[in-house]
């Protein structure tokens, strides 16, 4: 036989549903998709005509597990389009949510999705019979990063505080400042877990692609920056629909992200924003950086568990000193007035850039509504590793070839529920 | 065989956040996993264990022709099934394309719409198969799910709290929004079980766990008017993550009837 399919119907541990289909001819891969079937929700459509206060609380729907990066997106693409600037007290806060939700989904990635993979087992809750202090870490952290989220957001999943223009009410110091115990416990835990990520048997593998992600002069990128890229760009985020777009690929029915001049897939997520952004990771996590035996910028998407490890250490770090020095600000909220207009935002969410887009009228309503998440951007550069990566283990049984090639995807943490840009690919049998 | 019962999480249209509410449960994560047989988590593990399942978690609502035959399935393979979650139990927010003109949706987000296959109409599970206990709420109180788990194990009946989010706002002592501020809120009508956090943070209850036990929808609406609430933002606010729930349904469809006939 020297035709082979690879089929993994449903794949495990990722945030909705998604198949994967590799086609072999001897030796020669001759296609990879990424089969999504996760049914299409159609949030840019229903978006029109809400009033654009409703935008935060609907746009969190999106994803159960990043609702925040969706909020967030949509607040900064609003404000900006009715010409709003918050306060320091309220970007601080903001900062904070997002350190929160930064905490609960790394630690769950980390714990329960993917480090199963790396030492051999199917799920976080079997990986606890032999690992029982890590599993209990992990949760413990991501205990506390919900916590941080139910505080300030009112409840972890699809927190209902935040607002154009702010909050709707800020936290009562007291309430913040409880967390400082459990986040210097959450700063060491941190330091434990990229360490003991880091010391996991990596394959010596490399895309060759082109790193994305938001950077900001002065600190570690979340809510604002411009658009940095590994080869050496710089790009307002206002200029994100020229220089990026989604098109259609050749024998494939899928939208893929890609560079607008050259057609080139690129990456975004953790590995990104680390490998840009080295110098801006508060001064734990920058240390443990250089400490993990890891030449930055790294392009081994199987490595993008050592930079969430990472990041843990940031969140949690810059999370402490946002807890430290909180003193709630005197207007929660800045008011605005509606006009027609037109705005746009980029923000990083765990695991990756979202980029939206609004135009509202002059009653507040959404007119249109453009919202393109981190996964889309992600697929065209998970379906090339794919072709790569195949190859190295196309010697194995098919159980561990499909397996094998189940753990790279799960390594770029899709999240396949945010699929307002996905669409249906159809399974060619052979 | 463990001779534990088998617990099985499957997922329809949604954004997985009901079924994240189980691994969220830090605390009581382990336990409920040693106490159960996961023979069915795909978010959660790589081992999938074909049926029958004692407990069926459904996610989502239906929204595909496959997922219309797929639950089916799920309900002949499954002896206690619950539904979780407001797309689950109401159809959720993206049933706010039967009131719309679907094709037209799908084309305004695909450019190439032949390639999705999907129904004109977002809608509940228990509008495809019997349903034997409803979980509420955008998202699912992780207590209330936990509880509805344990009463199962216990050989109990789940039961849950009907009472409106009102009762809540009493009972932790915050403010009435409405009453003080004069900030529209739901929370007369909508079911417990969010513990009213939204009017704790200053806004209106927007309705996340859907009617309560014989809501006066009527009643709220007209209150409403009175205050000066144009019919179209009052329709707005009964049409999202539980609008297409019978009673927020039918207030938003006479609504709707009744500005359009005087316009």
């Amino acid at each position: 036989m020297t035709e082979r399919t690879i089929k993994v119907r449903a794949m495990t541990r990722v945030e909705g549903e998604g198949g994967l289909y590799v086609k072999l001819n001897r030796d020669v891969v001759e296609d990879v998709r990424l089969e999504i079937y996760e049914p299409p929700r159609l949030f840019e459509a229903l978006l029109r005509g809400r009033m654009l206060e409703d935008v935060p609380d609907i746009t969190a729907r999106i994803c159960g597990i990043c609702p925040v990066a969706y909020q967030m997106s949509s607040v900064h693409a609003l404000e900006a389009a009715l010409g709003v600037t918050t306060s320091p007290e309220i970007r601080r806060l903001r900062r904070l949510l997002y350190c929160g939700e930064w905490i609960e989904s790394h630690a769950l990635h980390i714990y329960l999705l993917n480090a199963p993979d790396f030492v051999g087992f199917d799920s976080g809750l079997d990986m606890a019979s032999r690992f029982p202090a890590e599993v209990n870490r992990g949760l413990r952290m991501k205990k506390y990063g919900n916590r941080l989220l139910e505080i300030l957001g009112g409840r972890a999943i699809h927190p209902v505080n935040v607002a154009v223009g702010g909050f709707y009410r800020a936290p009562r110091r007291e309430a913040l400042q409880q967390l400082i115990p459990d986040f210097e416990w959450g700063l060491q835990a941190a330091i434990e877990t990229t360490r003991w990520v880091a010391g996991f048997a990596f394959p010596n593998f490399a895309c060759d692609t082109q790193l994305v992600s938001l950077s900001h002069p002065d600190e570690y990128p979340m809510n604002e920056g411009h658009i940095a890229t590994t080869a050496g760009e710089s790009i307002p985020v206002g200029s994100y629909q020229y220089e990026f777009e989604e098109r259609h690929v050749p024998h494939s029915t899928a939208l893929h992200s890609v560079r607008r001049q050259t057609g080139d897939s690129y990456l975004v997520g953790p590995l990104a924003r680390v490998s840009l952004n080295l110098d801006r990771l508060s001064p734990t996590a920058r240390q443990t950086a250089g400490e993990v035996g890891i030449t930055w910028p790294c392009f081994n998407p199987f490595q993008s568990i050592v930079a969430r490890g990472l990041e843990l250490i940031h969140a949690f770090e810059e999370g402490l000193d946002i807890l430290r020095t909180y003193d709630p600000p005197r207007q929660p909220r800045i008011e605005y007035t509606y006009k027609a207009a037109s705005g746009c935002a980029a923000t990083e969410a765990p695991r990756g850039t979202i980029y939206q887009h609004y135009t509202i009228d002059e009653e507040g309503k959404v007119v249109q509504a453009v919202i393109i998440p981190p996964t889309s951007q992600n697929q065209a550069q998970i379906e090339i590793d794919l072709r790569a990566w195949v190859p190295r283990v196309i010697h194995e049984t098919e159980a561990v070839l499909s397996r094998q090639c189940e753990n790279l995807v799960r390594c770029y943490d899709p999240c396949i529920s945010c699929s307002t840009h996905f669409l249906k690919l159809r399974i060619e049998r052979t | 065989m463990t001779g534990k019962p088998r617990l099985g999480v499957f997922k329809f249209a949604s954004c997985d956040g009901c079924q994240l509410s189980l691994l969220a449960a830090e605390d009581q994560l382990l336990a409920v996993a040693g106490a159960v047989e996961i023979a069915y988590f795909r978010e959660a593990t790589s081992r999938i264990q074909p049926g029958p399942y004692d407990i069926a978690l459904v996610e989502g609502s239906i929204t595909t022709p496959h997922d219309a035959q797929r639950i089916q399935q799920i309900r002949r393979e499954s002896r206690f099934l619950i539904t979780i979650g407001a797309c689950a139990t109401a159809g959720g927010i993206q049933a706010l394309r039967n009131w719309a003109d679907c094709d037209e949706f799908v084309r305004s987000v695909y450019a190439s719409p032949d390639y999705i296959s999907t129904l004109k109409t977002s809608t509940a599970i228990s509008d495809h198969i019997a349903v034997d206990f409803e979980l509420r709420g955008c998202p699912i109180n992780q207590s209330q799910l936990i509880e509805v788990l344990r009463s199962l194990l216990a050989g109990r009946r789940p039961r849950t709290p009907v009472h409106s989010v009102c009762l809540d706002c009493k009972r932790r002592g915050t403010v009435c929004v409405t009453v003080a501020q004069g900030i529209p809120c739901l929370g007369p009508v909508t079911q417990s079980g969010c513990e009213a956090i939204c009017p704790s943070y200053n806004r209106g209850c927007y309705g996340c766990y859907g009617p309560s036990a014989q809501p006066n929808l009527v009643s709220l609406t007209n209150q409403f008017v009175k205050e000066g609430a144009p019919a179209d933002q009052i329709v707005r606010s009964l049409r999202s993550f539980n609008g297409y729930s019978p009673e927020f349904r039918v207030e938003g469809d006479r609504l709707a009837a009744k500005s359009e006939a005087e316009t």
